[in-house]
């Protein structure tokens, strides 16, 4: 059995990946280790009538050239409305609406109006880097004339819109978000959700110098064509992954599930095919691996075919997760200030920066801020669900994560009794799925969402490591298109896309 | 991190900066002045006495070289050859058990990180001799292999016995049948391992012990030296016999890949010489992908330079105008009567453009540089070849 | 009234550079100091008898040699000592110790990793690559990249030339290493923990940061870009104390004919449309300048000096979001005799050095958790040295000078004031780490002085007790130094120039901004600058 093109790894990558290079006439056999597609999007029966998606939980970054060119809404993406995100703290919640905010409930109107110049600043300048995050970054040192054309134009387009901004953006572009956060806002609620939404899921504080590139990068997301847009996807992240599977199959792909990789087979120093779990092997013209490149070159690969600095740079590259989630079954709805949507615990800028400080030295915090959407369309009558995302929630714990699991979810619980009294005693199951937890269930390398840190340093041509920015692989032949590739994680689908274009581009020979 | 009581047992390292060698002891005792230079950290003897007279030891009877300082790691496990083949050049699959390899190892941009010679004992294990210090470098290439690595510089004391009667030398000191050794074999003599192998492009071995018998080892081979003119010689004489050779230093003939600066100054195998080490065939080993990516930019050749002026450190010029690259080792060579260099060349310098070469020499004369515009012609190395070297059982004296 | 070509406020380093090399360029220069004496926070201070005391910074690395050259100032009696050793001890008794030797130094920490003996030769290659790299901007006026002059534009072109004739991998080497945290940067590198605490501390030394936080990499760059005559990186005292330095600079101003006047802290910069004419002094006397150059800090000088309506609104609020964050305070004590380290042994070269009791990277970030709670470490980072083991000029034989440099200290206890109760607490918890790894201590000491942000800023006029005037963060260096479009020493006012270490390429007795804003000065008076020497090549 001989295929063009073999894609490691079901999940919206390697769904992008393969759907694509199948439409481009390529025979594609897509391979998946779990008994279902989706990756870090899927829904689950967690608890006997109670479905909850255990990882993603909204969609706020689903780039729209992924949408059309895998025609996902033909094949049954139903994204549905606009959630808005609630702030819950001691002070009293904060409501903001439609992308990131556009209008605000219940903060005072002076800071209403300062909210609204910071963000407005900050959309513009998530605006200015989208297209860098759309396209490939090629490697320092081999930069075509597109390249360069295409970095003079965005220097161009920067300065023409005036000494301002563009003195705004080179003086931001790596400052903390707690400086910008602090500079605009009083309100402690909405400084918080500032901090919050530029560190979930990086290793860094609120007052970390380059924190607030992780804000520009989830507002550079959005849906529905609203930039900083997030909705909670009808029938959860797995309806989303359905589509995706369904545009796969329309293109012909092949799909395996339970078709575990052991090895990539390498010939004559080229990706020839994969040797799974059961022994037999798979041949094709190009591999193409969704997974992360740690797992893919250093796990599939091996050592042997690689050179050593880079396997040493693939060794300490930082791929451990930071962020746990804890899936909640409830027999009850709760109210929730009333709301609906996406909800962040926290109080204080300093609070976030205060729960990030234990996880420096691998522990957890005592006080932890968190993200939780609730849903109830997948549950009984009467009944919801809780996905929360709890960032500072380190790999390597030193307690051990079966002390740590305890410790986290009663921190949690506590919280979120302050806001919902008498939630705890509607719990009838409750999961706490740590890093390694996701690592293990979910085949997330790491636990980490991302698959490699989303830091200043390992961004665009710098993703996971300059040697292997523009998806191609040291050995001909292996692409990667997962998150740990530019221009990185999040439900976005754009690294399976660019990195297929760039094997049909002929990238890969 | 290292355990308390092994950190304090060597807290008071600080009161000597060089250290002594096992054989420090018996060339402090021979030398006159003080003439020591610092290799890696230890004792090296630049002159014992005289070094002219040392140098025709090496080319007429025996001389013996402290080569204890050379960094020595042995490389064992089941995944030593493995690990082997991916780190060095050439093909290790092929390197037969009590053989040395001269071989050299890349980093992945294709640099030379170092030249050095691997001893192979069995099928799994190795040792391999450099003159810089690899360790990280080693360690990172052990992820995924089923390999050790331990430095063993400081237990095993070499000495390099080198010389028309070295042969004559060892059998006289007890080391029965080392006649038979050809050329990169070695032969263990009761916890001696004796290789034919050597630094001086003559007739010549390296003798290896544990450092508690060496001085045993070298009151040995000193006593049975007597009727055969064994001298305690020092790298200066060393270097003439090298550069006759054509043999290369690291830090003098190229700058080793991981202490250059200036990012051009790195240099691939085949741009000092060593492209025959390549073994593209062989499979996959560091740096292979940038060496095929990329081509050669420059050469090392042999250079003989008219007059008799040694031209160290010289600028090479085409058309006496253009500068084609600069001599990196120098001498006026005793067994070849002529003056001789090695000279690191810009392509096509050296290579496709071999003609109308000169080399500037400025020589220093009571307080006046000579200035000369010498013509050099590109010329094979070695520049002197002794049958010597390879005969096999060699001459009795 | 007389009008001076020029009046520097503030005689700092800074401030004195600017006015020795305008003085010499034929400039009638007047600096004025409120202080009785000049010096900024370079000074030697005799605060008890019998010792001299390098009060605020206490070595010296990165002022430019070629600063001394122009401004003669060996003639005037600068003197700079390098000194070896120094060592971190560890808490089971042992240390590690810093040679220059580069065997000695190997050996060192192959006792506690023969790997990482071995990676620090990789190590140090990689920082010097980056040092490099970063040299010879030190003495150059950064670009404006909004601006369409020539010279910006041509400025801008070399800074992309240098970076452009990097290969590939060194260019992604260099933009990570401007990003990353000094932890994470020393992991690529190293195993051991204590040898990455002794490597971390130069990227957090002065910052309001913790080794945990990208862009102190950069900072330990900015501690190793100096030099002790031609030797990069290392440091030396000014023999004499830091106060050498100044004393120097101001005795090198005075023969070239310029006027220092002290005890004259300035209220106010005088203003009429939108042009500086001079400045209002505390007494209420005016002085009258055609230039105005200012060595006080960026806040102090157009939050303080200047008032708010003559300035533009942008700009004030870039200003008052410039970051100046006091992390640092000092301790410096008068010693009767030599302190005894018993994990050193006899002999030990180590004391001539700089000591620490840090021995690993946590300790050094917990440190800086409590500075953000608005607390001074409990465990603080202490950088201590004996200037007196190498200089017998600051006080008599037997008897020392210890200084200790503490990090970190808040410029305010979580939120409020210090007190004198708070700040003796602080001392004590200095002296009662050095006393656990010195027995005997406390009975040594003749006299201390403990220095908290409050006592820095009150007495040296630095904001928050800052010693950088001004965080080394990203949006803070090169071009965006001390803000974007001001970058060039001139501000938004005619006639007024700021020279302190708040302007490129930052803080440390580096004298770099003040011969760089002397430059521009002259370059808008049309004169030339003849008395600047050309920059030190890097080959």
């Amino acid at each position: 059995m001989s295929f063009d093109a073999i894609v490691i790894g079901a999940g919206h990558n390697g769904l992008t990946a393969a759907t694509v290079l199948a439409q481009s006439g390529r025979k594609v056999l897509l391979l998946e280790a779990s008994v279902e597609v989706g990756g870090g999007a899927r829904t689950i029966e967690f608890h006997l009538g109670f479905k909850v998606s255990p990882v993603a939980h909204v969609v706020n970054r689903l780039h729209p050239k992924v949408i059309s060119t895998l025609k996902l809404e033909k094949h049954g993406l139903e994204l549905g409305a606009l959630a808005p995100t609630v702030v819950l703290s001691s002070t009293g919640p904060v409501v903001l609406h439609g992308g990131w905010g556009d209008r605000l409930d219940g903060v005072a109107s002076e800071e209403d109006r300062k909210w609204g110049e910071m963000r407005k600043v900050l959309l513009g300048q998530a605006a200015f880097l989208t297209p860098f995050l759309a396209r490939k970054a090629s490697q320092f040192g081999q930069f075509s004339w597109r390249d360069k054309a295409f970095l003079a134009g965005r220097a161009v387009t920067l300065r023409l819109k005036g000494r301002e901004k563009f003195e705004d953006l080179l003086r931001m572009l790596l400052i903390c978000v707690a400086d910008v956060a602090e500079e605009y806002l009083s309100d402690d609620r909405l400084q918080a959700l500032a901090a919050f939404d530029a560190v979930l899921g990086q290793r860094l504080g609120p007052r970390s110098p380059t924190s607030l590139l992780g804000l520009l990068y989830k507002l550079s997301g959005g849906v529905n064509g609203v930039p900083g847009g997030q909705v909670v996807p009808i029938g959860g992240m797995g309806a989303v992954a359905a589509s995706f599977a369904a545009s796969a199959r329309a293109a012909g792909v092949e799909l395996r599930c339970g078709a575990n990789v052991a090895r990539i087979l390498v010939e004559d120093h080229r990706a020839v095919g994969v040797i799974l779990a059961d022994g037999s092997e798979v041949r094709a013209r190009q591999v193409v691996s969704a997974t992360s490149p740690q797992a893919t070159l250093l796990g599939m690969v091996g050592p042997a075919h690689l050179d050593a600095g880079l396997v040493r740079s693939l060794s300490i590259l930082p791929g451990k997760g930071n962020v746990a989630k804890l899936l909640l079954a409830l027999d009850g709805v709760p109210d929730l200030a009333g709301m609906a949507g996406r909800f962040v615990v926290a109080d204080s800028l300093n609070e976030v920066e205060r729960a990030f400080n234990p996880s420096k030295y691998g522990e957890v915090p005592d006080r932890p801020v968190f993200e939780f959407v609730m849903d109830k369309s997948g549950t009984p009558d009467g009944a919801a669900v809780i996905s929360a995302c709890i960032p500072f929630a380190p790999y390597d714990l030193k307690q051990g994560w079966d002390k740590g699991r305890k410790a986290l979810t009663k921190a949690v619980m506590a919280r979120l009794e302050k806001h919902s009294p008498g939630i705890g005693k509607s719990v009838v199951h409750a999961e706490l799925l740590a890093p390694p937890d996701l690592e293990s269930k979910y085949g997330i390398p790491g636990g980490h969402w991302h698959h490699v840190d989303m830091s200043a340093d390992r961004m665009l041509m710098l993703r996971p490591l300059h040697e292997l920015a523009g998806y191609q692989s040291t050995i001909p032949g292996l692409t990667l298109c997962g998150a740990g590739s530019h221009p990185g994680g999040g439900i976005s689908g754009i690294s399976g896309l660019n990195a297929a274009q760039s094997v049909i581009a002929g990238d890969a020979v | 991190m290292r355990a308390l009581e092994a950190r304090k047992a060597n807290q008071g390292h600080w009161h000597q900066t060089l250290r002594n060698t096992p054989y420090t002891a018996r060339i402090a005792a021979l030398m006159q002045g003080s003439h020591w230079s610092n290799w890696s950290g230890y004792h090296s003897a630049q002159i014992v006495q005289d070094q002219e007279l040392e140098y025709f030891a090496i080319r007429s009877t025996t001389s013996l070289f402290d080569v204890s300082p050379m960094t020595k790691y042995a490389i064992n496990g089941p995944d030593a050859e493995a690990y082997l083949n991916r780190v060095t050049l050439r093909d290790v699959t092929k390197h037969a058990a009590m053989r040395v390899q001269y071989t050299a190892w890349c980093d992945d941009e294709g640099q030379v990180l170092d030249d050095g010679t691997l001893f192979r004992f069995s099928p799994t294990e190795f040792r391999l001799c450099a003159q810089e210090r690899h360790l990280p470098w080693l360690l990172d290439c052990a992820i995924g292999y089923n390999v050790s690595i331990v430095e063993e510089t400081e237990e095993i004391a070499g000495l390099a016995v080198q010389g028309p009667t070295s042969c004559a030398v060892l059998k006289q000191a007890g080391f029965v049948g080392v006649e038979g050794l050809k050329p990169f074999q070695m032969h263990d003599f009761d916890g001696v391992m004796i290789s034919r192998t050597g630094f001086t492009g003559d007739l010549g071995y390296e003798v290896w012990c544990k450092s508690e018998h060496a001085l045993a080892l070298w009151d040995r081979i000193w006593d049975a030296g007597q009727l055969r003119g064994i001298t305690s010689i020092g790298y200066a004489a060393l270097n003439k016999a090298r550069i006759e050779t054509g043999f290369i230093v690291a830090q003098a003939d190229f700058v080793a890949a991981w202490s250059v600066l200036r990012e051009d100054r790195g240099r691939r195998p085949d741009e000092i010489g060593l492209g025959w080490l390549l073994d593209f065939k062989k499979g996959h080993f560091n740096g292979r992908r940038a060496l095929l990516a990329n081509k050669p930019k420059h050469c090392l050749v042999g250079l003989e330079i008219e007059g008799n002026i040694p031209a160290d450190g010289a600028v090479v010029y085409h058309t006496g105008k253009k500068v084609a690259g600069i001599i990196t080792a120098a001498c006026w060579s005793p067994m070849a009567k002529r003056n001789i260099a090695l000279a690191s060349l810009d392509l096509p310098y050296g290579e496709g453009v071999k003609d109308d070469l000169w080399v500037e020499i400025y020589a220093l004369r009571e307080l006046r540089y000579y200035k000369a515009m010498k013509r050099a012609k590109v010329v094979p190395r070695p520049f002197v070849v002794l049958p010597r070297r390879t005969l096999t059982p060699p001459a009795d004296f | 009234m007389k009008t001076w070509d020029a009046i520097i406020i503030g005689g700092g380093h800074n401030g004195l550079v600017t006015a020795c090399y305008l003085q010499r360029s034929g400039l009638d220069v007047l600096v004025l100091e409120k202080n009785d004496w000049v010096g900024g926070a370079a000074v030697s201070r005799s605060l008890t008898p019998g010792f001299t005391y390098s009060n605020c910074s206490y070595v010296c690395s990165l002022f430019r040699p070629e600063i001394m050259r122009d401004l003669e100032l060996p003639k005037h009696g600068l003197q700079i000592i390098g000194y070896d050793g120094g060592c971190t001890f560890t808490r089971d008794g042992d240390y590690l110790a810093n040679y220059c030797d580069h065997d000695r130094h190997r050996r060192e920490f192959a006792r506690f990793s023969p790997r990482d003996a071995e990676a620090y030769d990789r190590y140090a290659r990689d920082a010097s690559r980056h040092t490099r790299f970063i040299q010879p901007l030190l003495m150059r006026t950064a670009p404006d990249p909004a601006s369409f002059r020539p010279r910006d534009i041509s400025e801008l072109l070399y800074l992309g030339r240098k970076f452009g004739e990097m290969s590939g991998k060194q260019m992604a080497e260099t933009l990570r290493f401007w990003t990353m945290s000094v932890s994470d940067y020393l992991d690529q590198y190293f195993e051991t923990d204590v040898i990455k605490a002794y490597l971390a501390q130069s990227g957090i030394i002065g910052t309001a940061l913790g080794p945990m936080s990208p862009g102190t990499a950069y900072v330990l760059l900015h501690h190793y870009m100096g030099e002790v005559d031609g030797s990069t990186g290392s440091w030396g005292y000014a023999r004499g104390g830091m106060g050498a330095i100044t004393q120097a600079l101001a005795k090198s101003f005075e023969a070239s004919g310029g006027t220092v006047r002290t005890g004259a802290g300035v209220e106010q910069v005088l203003v009429r449309n939108g042009r500086s004419e001079g400045v209002l002094l505390e007494g209420g006397e005016e002085v009258r300048g055609r230039k105005v150059v200012s060595n006080a800090d960026v806040k102090r000088t157009f939050l303080k000096l200047v008032d708010e309506k003559d300035l533009p609104e942008k700009f004030v609020n870039r200003v008052k979001n410039f970051k100046i964050r006091g992390s640092s305070g000092k301790v410096n004590i008068a010693l009767d005799s030599l302190p005894v380290f018993p994990a050193l042994p006899d002999g030990s070269p180590c004391i001539r050095g700089d000591l620490h009791f840090t021995d690993t990277v946590e300790r050094l970030e917990r440190g800086y958790d409590d500075w953000k709670a608005g607390m001074w470490s409990k465990d603080p980072f202490l950088d201590m040295m004996i200037p007196t083991m190498m200089d017998p000029s600051m006080t008599s034989p037997g008897k020392h000078f210890m200084s200790v440099f503490v990090q970190y200290c808040p410029p305010k206890v979580q939120g409020r004031d210090w007190t004198d109760a708070d700040r003796d607490a602080f001392g004590e918890t200095v002296i009662s780490q050095i006393a656990e790894y010195s027995p005997g201590f406390r009975d040594r000491i003749v006299h201390k002085e403990v220095r908290t942000p409050r006592e820095l800023e009150a007495e040296v006029g630095l904001t928050e007790g800052n010693i950088f005037q001004g965080e080394l963060t990203f949006d803070q260096l090169l071009f965006n130094r001390p803000v974007p479009g001001y970058a060039q020493y001139r501000s938004p006012i005619q006639n007024l120039y700021i020279c302190g270490s708040s302007t490129h390429p930052g803080g440390g007795v580096m004298g770099a901004p003040g011969r760089n804003a002397a430059k521009e000065i002259l370059r808008d008076l049309k004169r030339g600058t003849l008395s600047f020497s050309e920059a030190h090549d890097v080959i």
